[in-house]
């Protein structure tokens, strides 16, 4: 699949939500935990070698699982295919747990869930709709019962 | 670099909702001739196939830090993708009819994950001093 790759890769430059040092573990056989740097822009996770610029990858977040695995560990899988896990062991079960958090949220869908349930809460509470004023109200993507997922 | 694309390819396919849908005409980067293509808006992607009913996508464009423009060209309904950037590409693109062109600029100025957070933010705010 073609894609952007120049704009992906000016993507990962751009400050990130979280970024460490974790090892990490892709889904391929053979595959060992190695020490990555894991960035978090936007809905992608970017991962490098510790001392290069360019990522070796990135993962885009939509429909995808994150699981906690034993301690210290969790895993990103996708929908598709459940079983094929990208692996995670962070210095601290603290650390894990934010991260988990993080991924999760990470997601364009959990955006658009959050903010129909905001406007929705808004709309509730003060009678307007608060996407009026951004023109944006009548956009098929935040109705509210629209969406099923 | 590695992309998820087996991932992709399925969520772009998959029937969750795309915001956007419809055929577009994508101009050649290197021959300027216009093909055209079925293009998914989800999210922050656009996704385009070679026909409606393809299983998998030929390209995506991911619409992180780009401005979308009407283009001035000859070309009838014609709007560009615009990135920053020294050598970043422009993706030319056009409608089939002028009502076309103008739901496609608005929906891709909009789709990014920036815009939505923003979007997010300010209503959080405003939930909080509701």
């Amino acid at each position: 699949m073609r894609y952007n790759e120049r704009e992906l890769l000016c993507l990962a430059r751009q400050p990130a939500e979280k970024a460490a040092e974790i090892l990490m573990r892709v889904p391929k056989k053979g595959s060992v935990l190695k020490k990555r740097l894991v960035k978090l822009v936007v809905n992608f996770l970017f991962y490098f070698r510790t001392d290069e610029a360019e990522p070796i990858g990135a993962l885009l977040l939509e429909h995808c699982r994150i699981t906690k695995e034993e301690e210290n560990v969790f895993s990103i899988s996708f929908i598709e295919e459940p079983e094929r896990k990208y692996c995670f062991e962070c210095d601290s079960e603290e650390q894990c747990q934010e991260w988990i958090e993080a991924l999760k949220r990470a997601s364009y869908e959990f955006m658009r869930r959050s903010l129909i349930f905001y406007r929705n809460e808004i709309q509730k509470m003060t009678g307007k709709d608060p996407l009026e004023q951004y023109g944006i109200s009548e956009e098929a993507r935040f109705q509210l019962g629209t969406r099923k997922q | 670099m590695k992309l998820n694309e087996r991932s992709l390819a399925f969520y772009a396919t998959c029937d969750s909702p795309a915001d956007s849908a419809g055929f577009l005409y994508k101009r050649g980067e290197r021959h300027g001739a216009y093909q055209r293509r079925w293009f998914v808006l989800k999210g922050n992607m656009l996704f385009y196939f070679e026909e409606r009913e393809s299983r998998e996508p030929v390209g995506v464009i991911v619409l992180e830090g780009c401005t979308v423009e009407l283009c001035d060209s000859r070309d009838d309904f014609a709007f560009a993708i615009r990135f920053g950037g020294a050598r970043s590409r422009t993706y030319v693109l056009a409608a089939e009819s002028h009502a076309a062109m103008e739901a496609w600029v608005k929906a891709l100025s909009r789709a990014s994950f920036d815009y939505m957070r923003l979007v997010v933010r300010e209503l959080e705010r405003q939930l909080a001093q509701a």
